[in-house]
Formats: structure tokens, sequence, C-alpha cells
């Protein structure tokens, strides 16, 4: 086992009084002041999360474009300067290498921020598919990422900035300037609140960090760990690598036919898509609230009677809705919202009923 | 002040016990509660149920993490915390007051004796972390 790293906030988290755990590689933390407290701060007013951990790829010349439409299954073609769109990385088969977020920060330039935990692999992967010849670079080492989330981080990122970012519509990026440090603003991120996520040069991620805790005192901002990030993300149900979305999971199966876009051409994995597509699926990704006490978690085996349908891919208690929620991989022909199903936890099977997701809605 | 209050008696599993004539009231240390972090669902046993020393009696949920409840003493359960089963989070707030879980009667008065004081808690503490 390789030594575990260190984001260049490590010390700032430390001082935060941040729980420290490995994660991915890396030593993150997971709570400051509790999961629950930090989770309602974003849904109602603001958090800041180190996301550091995640990879950045810079994907350069004028061989980008044709690239990356190939080796990503959303269609690059529509992403204009400052767009940004979700996307995947697929195999030839229909499963998943990661989920991503990728951007047009200018003609001939992308960025690809990717998991964590995958970083490795995806940059082998992007190598090796690379026959069109585009610029790839690994520039994670360079940067933390800070991601801004709540209601009130418009509000907060445009005090810090000093500058309004009302015209920057979701899904967007552009740059921006603060002291000595030129930061990648993209209104983006994983909690289904507004939020932002500050690509900062790692050496004035500290500074930016301080200003934004300090200057959000007024706003309610609180530092949030992985644990609040994985409530929050439950709680719209986002699907999360490892989990939801795996090498055993076709894109069609996770519920993310809207970023597979079969007609702009050939990709990897188009083909196997397409296929699944006109089968139909067999299995499939669908939220589940429990109406018993408990929480099915990652690995619970879901029944209907004495049958196996499937297994648990993420639980929680939904700090928000106070109720426990999760997502499920299950036989197709009981995804239908309201099929009353069994988790099996420990050894003992509690009713849970399938739910329409996001579990909640910040818009509703 | 002690870390933890000296009239009550400690487990290696991070279990108190508190003696109160022939009632035995057990909860968790709030080390316990907050390496677990915000508790939302306890599994407890009926009243009448037995366990005997060291064995599982129940479960304590976090937001992040599922752990057991281990008994540190034997005993017949006589009472179970309402008020924690349906506000888990009081067992973060108060571990030692509102927040106790069970409470039992015990065959074997010595068992207790065997369990740490909250000087030897403490220092058990600082050696596990």
């Amino acid at each position: 086992m390789s030594e575990l790293k260190r984001t260049p906030l490590y010390d700032e988290h430390k001082k935060l009084n941040g729980r420290i755990v490995p994660f991915a590689g890396w030593e993150m933390p997971v709570q400051y002041s509790g999961v629950i407290d930090e989770h309602m701060a974003v849904r109602k007013n603001v958090g800041l999360f180190d996301v550091s951990h995640m990879g950045e790829f810079e994907i350069t010349g004028d061989k980008a474009l044709d690239y990356l439409n190939r080796v990503t299954t959303n269609n690059v073609a529509k992403l204009e300067d400052g767009g940004c769109q979700y996307t995947l990385l697929c195999y030839e088969n229909g499963t998943v290498v990661d989920d991503l977020i990728l951007s047009r920060v200018a003609k001939n330039h992308y960025i690809a921020i990717v998991n964590a935990a995958n970083l490795e692999k995806d940059f082998a992967w992007l190598e090796k598919q690379n026959s069109e010849g585009a610029t790839l670079k690994n520039v994670s080492d360079d940067y933390a990422l800070i991601a801004v989330q709540g209601p009130k981080s418009p509000a907060l990122v445009a005090k810090v900035f000093n500058q309004d970012f009302t015209s920057l519509k979701y899904y967007n990026c552009t740059e921006a300037s603060i002291g000595d440090a030129n930061v990648k603003v993209f209104r983006t991120g994983y909690t289904g609140e507004d939020g932002f996520e500050l690509m900062v040069e790692a050496k004035h991620a500290c500074t930016l960090w301080q200003q934004l805790l300090v200057v959000g005192a007024d706003y309610g901002v609180k530092p949030c760990g992985l644990g609040a990030r994985d409530t929050l993300r439950l709680e719209v149900a986002y699907s999360l690598y490892g989990h939801e979305i795996n090498s055993e999971i076709n894109a069609l199966e996770a519920n993310l036919g809207w970023v597979v876009k079969l007609q702009k051409g050939d990709f990897i994995g188009r083909e196997a898509l397409q296929s699944i597509k006109d089968q139909g699926v067999t299995r499939k990704i669908v939220g589940f609230e429990m109406a018993e006490a408990g929480i099915g978690r990652d690995g619970c085996p879901v029944f209907v009677g004495d049958k196996q349908i499937g297994y648990v891919t993420s639980g929680t208690h939904a700090p928000l809705l106070k109720k426990a929620v999760g997502i499920a991989l299950i036989d197709v022909n009981y995804k239908d919202v309201g099929t009353e199903i069994l988790i099996d936890i420990r050894g003992k099977k509690k009713k849970a009923v399938v739910q329409k997701t996001p579990f909640y809605n910040r818009c509703a | 002040m002690a870390k933890y209050p000296t009239e009550l008696k400690y487990s290696n599993e991070h279990e108190w016990v508190k003696k109160t004539d022939d009632v035995y009231t057990i909860g968790i240390t709030d080390y316990a509660a907050e390496q677990l972090g915000d508790i939302v669902h306890l599994e407890l046993p009926q009243p009448g149920d037995e366990f005997s020393i060291g064995e599982a009696f129940g479960v304590v949920e976090s937001v992040k993490s599922v752990s057991d409840a281990y008994m540190p003493v034997a005993g017949r359960i006589v009472e179970v915390n309402e008020v924690v089963m349906n506000n888990p989070g009081v067992v973060n707030d108060d571990p030692y007051a509102e927040g106790w879980i069970i409470k039992i009667s015990v065959e074997d008065e010595t068992e207790i004796d065997n369990l740490m004081t909250a000087e030897a808690y403490e220092a058990f503490v600082v050696e596990e972390s």
C-alpha cells in the first residue's frame, strides 16, 4: 500500500478539527461539526468542501474534440466555450470506466474532472485510446478544488471575488482572479443545491479557503466533510462510482441514458449500448425508502417474497428528509414506483418501497 | 474535573454502567458517541431478554456506520429507553443521562467490579486513539 496523499488544504482541516480518514488513497476530512449539521448548512446556507483529491486532466489541440467525442458518451460537439457537461467514459461493453464533468474552457481546450479513486486508471485508459493524437496532461497535482455549495453560495462567492456571477449559468464555467490567483469557476456540484467548484493553483488554495471561511461567517458557512458529501448526493440520488456505476453495471442500467448520445456518431461503447437499448435492460437502478426502521446499506440483498431481485448500492439516513433512503440495482420487473420490496439488513428482512428520485428537489 | 463521570464504571467496548439499588443502567460513552457520529437508529432488545457478558445486545447506527453494543455485565433487560428509540440523537447530546440505552437486572453483582473506573477508562481511550 503506498503512502496516503494529502491535499494542499490538509493543515486547514487539522486546524478546524476535521476528523481525517483514508479515502481513495488520500487523507480526507470525513466530518468537522457532524454530518447532519454540515448537511443542513448546505441545504439552508452554504458549505465548503475540499475536493482536491479529484483528478483534473487537460485535453488540448485541434484533435481534442474528435478524440473526446469518441471516448465519452455525451455529445462534446454541443459544448460551447465555458460550457460543462456530465458525461461517461465507457468500456466497449457499455459498462463504465468513470463518470466525469467535461468543460470546454476555450476552443481546443478542455478540462475533465474525474473521481479520485479512478484517476490513474482513467488517465491510462485515455492515453491508450488516444489514436487521434490529442494532447493529454494530468494536472491534478497542480490544483486544489474547493466546492462551495448551498443557496447562499452565489452571495458568498460574489463577495469573495468581488465579482457578480449571476450570468454564470448552472453547468457553465469562467475564469476569475483574486489577489495573485487565477481561479477557474465552475457552476457545478454534487449536492443538489446551487453551487460552485473553484479550481485554484495549489499554492493559493489555503488563502482562498480561509477567505471563504472568514467572509462566509456572515452567511453561516460551515466546512463539510466526505460524510455530508455522501448524504447530500444521496438525497438527490446522484450516482457514485463504485456504487451505482462501475465496470459491471452498464450506463443504461445505471439510468444514465440521458448522457449517452447514441446518434452523435461512433464512440466507445456505442454498439453495445445501442444493442442493450434495443433489447431493453434486465435490471435497473432505482430509489427506495425504508418503510420499517433500519437503514438498507451498500451490499444488502433486496427481495420480493423469498426471491432475491437485486442488492442495495447506497443507503443512508437522509438528514433533511429525516428518513432512511437508498439506491438499489434490481430486476427491472420490480422497478415501478410504489413496488414493495424487502431489504435484508443483518439477516432481517425489512420493508421498503421503490421511490421516485431525486428524493429531494430544491426547485420543488 | 475528570473527563468521564466518576460515579460510573466503564467497559473496553465503551459502554458505561451505573448501579442504582438493584437496577443497572447502561449507555455508551461520549467518546463512543463522538466516534460514531450522528446516531440515527438503534435496534434494541425487548424487556425480559437475557444476555451474557460481552454479548451484543443491540445495534447503534450513525449516518455513516453501524456498530454493535455489548453487555458490560450479564443481565436481563428490564427497560429500554423509548426516548432514544424515538430520538436517537439524544445519545450524542446527553450520553450519560437522557441518552441511557437499557436498564438491566443482574445475577452476579461482582461483575461490575471488573469494569474500569473513570480514570482507568480515560487512560484506555488515550491509548486506543
